[in-house]
């Protein structure tokens, strides 16, 4: 075989049998932005019956569909593979490595997901619908009430963790042992950090969610009594398992996130990132926190005071390290040569939204102010504030930054802006007035509401609107810029990026640092 | 001209094009919607339908097992062509070590729901504390215990009794598997069960370190034991899992108790058997193929590490599940 320096082979079969971590990671890019669009497409379903009081165009139990499907399809289909792909895209070129460790399985661990999500949407089609018991699937909704198609939610879950699983084991072998000569950790970029530890949660969170749905499948069809009081068991005992998979599974969204707005702002502030050390501590500890505080989730279920309180205290103890972030961000930009091209204009939106949906996370922390906003729609804009303006915008900032380098052309920076606001508007106005009506007292999940709500229900459902169909904006623009873009080959795209990533040619080559360069 | 570097460097093989992922993606969600569908067929609709699922689930069984031993066939045949570089050979000694970490985290769900339903939910069940305020009323005359002999539904008088949604009838066991129940010490098969494990974990190391020196045929031994010891205590799990459902009326059905009993055993027994398997799998390729040396034998290590896993494991189970 010897050396080759071939691009890559032709037709489906490249895609289908490819073991290259970029093709890899444009496949996982691809498909995560189509389940972002099937997922918004029920949250727009969602919002449509929301726009007026009363029952619009939707019957209750399929509205408890969408809100299940959305939120699965969007965790599992559009955020965390979206991530994924990023991480096969930019990990080996970024640490100076030829490719992920153990390409085949790579491949595996996307091509497990397109079936996956197929299967887990044409629950909607079998007797007795789709899953109905939201995204958190607790019991006994998911067991003693739940719909014949949940046997088929519950493999995909397990299959969608082995997936996750696998890719998880391929970046941490990646990183310890794919780095250049001289790439010390210390010397990582910050999204390589981020997506370590990320990895680290996930091989160590993944087979509990696969416990705790195996649980429920022992429970539906084979007599079991984990979750049924009858037998000795618990429902809640359902959720200390679902989140203690669940809490750190938030940070598994959101720290390649902030891995991603670590390598934007110093780009576009013309400065390194203040404190890259804290940066990483700051995303350790994070990650260590994320494992002891989950029955912050479940404060009404009738715990012992003195679980409410240690899950109080260590969930107040997050802020921390995330101030410390924030702060770091901030000081970075600090008397900067700041210049505000799309990525940086995501970054920045990013780290004004994610900073208020971390003060209300601060909020909903405290257990005796948490009986009230508990399952609110307060809870609602908190996460989505998280979820949307700090994973999403995040993501999309960076597909701004490293398109250009991935295929040698440039975006439409005019219509990068114009994406940029219009989203920021419709997100904004789609989520905050939710926090009104949820201190207010309307619940979540809940397909109809009080009068007094009408108002605002309605300003966030034009919103949401707004900002899907912003989204639209952002396909018709990466497309173009694919297509027709205009082209460059400057190494260094950005003037201010630093890292190996940009010492390559661009468009990056298909293969690239076969041999490893040199880290000074 | 070539670098000193480059030449020294060792190339990392990437495999050009692969059809495994996609082989194994279609035998893989063919046998997880087949094992749904028997499983939707035997408690929602009509078991006669279900020579389909179970057709489906094993044309997709029979093909991700082969796709997966088509799989590691093609990886031993890259070492043996001299293609794995040694930083290829840390990927797989990292990819084997977080996937023992991940197994063990799945352990860790089940072991967490003993240790909560042990501490929290049968006393509040019962009764005591903050959480036990219902009792009265849900569960009037539920006492706990630890192994339960009696659900709180047997305790108010059977499932029709039962305030809250009847969800199943959990009947209670006669006999727990503990060892105060259990008739005689020699007939207690925990305990024998334990030997085995241990042993086998001893006889693995015996055939590691043999390997290590290069004597062949005492690894070959060595391994050969530890396979039939673990072919043994599948057997002696079989006896025991005979004996629950015909003599001591535990079954799944009997509450958290036997949920958890039969779960975690259960679960360690599948990896006992996926661990043997690995070994055997090892032991033929020894013997048969010729394979493995002194400087590289990572298919037995791997195994090894993965045997010594299940019997820390059982450790912690006999410990839980039988003793305390």
């Amino acid at each position: 075989m010897g050396d080759h320096h071939h691009g890559p082979a032709k037709g489906l079969t490249r895609w289908l049998f490819t073991t290259n971590h970029k093709d890899i990671g444009t496949m996982y890019l691809w498909f995560s932005f189509a389940m972002f669009i099937l997922g918004g497409f029920f949250a727009m379903v969602i919002r449509a019956e929301l726009f007026q009081p009363g029952m619009q165009l939707i019957d209750p139990a399929f509205f408890n569909q969408m809100t299940t499907l959305h939120g699965l399809i969007m965790v599992f289909g559009a955020i965390m593979p979206s991530f994924v792909g990023l991480a096969n895209w930019l990990i080996p070129m970024m640490i100076g490595a030829p490719d992920m460790a153990l390409p085949r399985m790579n491949n595996w661990s996307f091509w497990i997901l397109p079936p996956t999500f197929l299967l887990l949407a044409s629950t909607l089609f079998m007797e007795g619908g789709a899953p109905a018991f939201g995204w958190t699937f607790y019991a006994p909704l998911s067991t003693t009430y739940a719909p014949p198609s949940v046997t088929f939610f519950i493999f995909s879950v397990h299959v969608l963790g082995l997936s996750s699983i696998m890719g998880s084991i391929n970046i941490i072998a990646t990183v310890m042992n794919m780095r250049a000569p001289g790439m010390t950790y210390m010397k990582m970029p910050l999204f390589v950090w981020t997506w370590l530890i990320t990895a680290f949660l996930l091989v160590a969170v993944m087979p509990v969610l696969a416990g705790a749905v195996t649980m429920m499948l022992m429970d539906i069809h084979f007599g079991t009594s984990f979750f049924s009081a009858a037998g000795g068991g618990d429902p809640v005992l359902f959720q200390h398992v679902f989140w203690f998979f669940g809490h750190p599974e938030v940070y598994i969204i959101i720290l390649p996130a902030f891995g991603v707005v670590s390598q934007i702002i110093p780009a576009f502030s013309r400065k390194p990132l203040f404190g890259y050390d804290s940066m990483v501590y700051a995303t350790a500890s994070i990650a260590f926190l994320s494992f002891i505080v989950w029955a912050h989730h479940m404060y009404t279920v009738g715990m012992p005071v003195a679980g409410e309180l240690f899950f109080m205290y260590a969930t107040m103890l997050i802020a921390v390290p995330t101030g410390v972030k924030v702060f770091n961000w901030i000081s970075t930009m600090w008397r900067g040569a700041m210049s505000f091209e799309t990525p940086m204009l995501f970054s920045i939106g990013f780290l004004v939204l994610f900073t208020i949906g971390g003060f209300t996370g601060l909020m909903l922390s405290i257990a005796p102010a948490d009986f009230q906003y508990h399952d609110s729609y307060f809870v609602v804009a908190h996460f989505h504030y998280v979820m949307v303006a700090g994973a999403v915008f995040s993501m999309t900032a960076a597909i701004y930054f490293w398109l250009p380098k991935w295929c040698g052309r440039m975006y439409n920076e005019t219509m990068g802006k114009t994406h940029f606001w219009i989203s920021f508007i419709g997100f904004n106005l789609a989520f905050f007035p939710q926090h009104f009506v949820g201190l207010a007292g309307m619940p979540r999940r809940i397909p109809d509401y009080a009068l007094q709500f009408a108002d605002f229900n309605m300003m966030s459902s034009i919103g949401a609107f707004i900002y899907g169909a912003s989204q639209i904006l952002f396909l018709y623009n990466v497309i173009a810029t694919i297509v027709a873009g205009e082209p460059t080959s400057e190494e260094k795209v950005w003037d201010g990026a630093e890292g190996l990533e940009w010492t390559l040619p661009t468009p990056a080559p298909y293969h690239t640092f076969e041999t490893p360069p040199a880290v000074k | 001209m070539t670098s000193q570097a480059a030449t020294e460097y060792e190339k990392y093989y990437v495999p050009e094009k692969s059809k495994l992922a996609v082989c194994a993606t279609i035998g893989l969600i063919l046998s997880i919607f087949g094992a749904a569908s028997i499983m939707n067929d035997m408690t929602f609709g009509d078991p006669e339908e279900s020579t389909y699922s179970w057709s489906i689930f094993l044309i997709g069984l029979f093909f991700f097992m082969a796709t997966l031993f088509s799989w590691f066939k093609i990886a031993i045949q890259e070492n043996i062509a001299g293609l794995n570089s040694a930083q290829l050979k840390k990927s797989y000694v990292l990819g084997m070590f977080w996937f023992i970490f991940s197994e063990v985290m799945f352990f860790f769900a089940f072991f967490g729901a003993l240790f909560y339903v042990r501490t929290l939910v049968g006393p509040w069940l019962a009764g005591d504390g903050d959480g036990g305020r219902m009792n009265g009323i849900l569960w009037d005359g539920f006492e706990y215990a630890w192994p339960m002999m009696q659900t709180p539904q047997e305790a108010v008088g059977g499932a029709t009794e039962q305030l809250i949604a009847n969800n199943g009838a959990f009947t209670s066991a006669e006999t727990s598997m503990a060892f105060a129940d259990a008739h005689a010490w020699y007939a207690w098969l925990p305990m024998w069960n334990t030997a085995v494990l241990l042993t086998s974990s001893l006889t693995c190391h015996f055939a590691h370190t043999n390997i290590l020196k290069g004597d062949k045929s005492k690894f070959n031994l060595w391994l050969g034991i530890t396979v039939g010891l673990g072919i043994f205590f599948l057997f002696l799990q079989f006896m025991e899992y005979y004996e629950a459902y015909e003599l001591f009326g535990l079954t799944l059905n009997s509450g958290i108790y036997g949920s958890t009993f039969f779960m975690l055993t259960g679960f360690h027994g599948f990896h006992v058997f996926m661990g043997m398997t690995m070994l055997l799998i090892q032991l033929l390729r020894s013997v048969i193929g010729k394979q493995f040396t002194a400087e590289d034998h990572f298919g037995f290590e791997a195994s090894s590490w993965y045997w010594h896993f299940v019997d820390v494991v059982w450790v912690f189970l006999f410990l839980f599940v039988y003793i305390l």
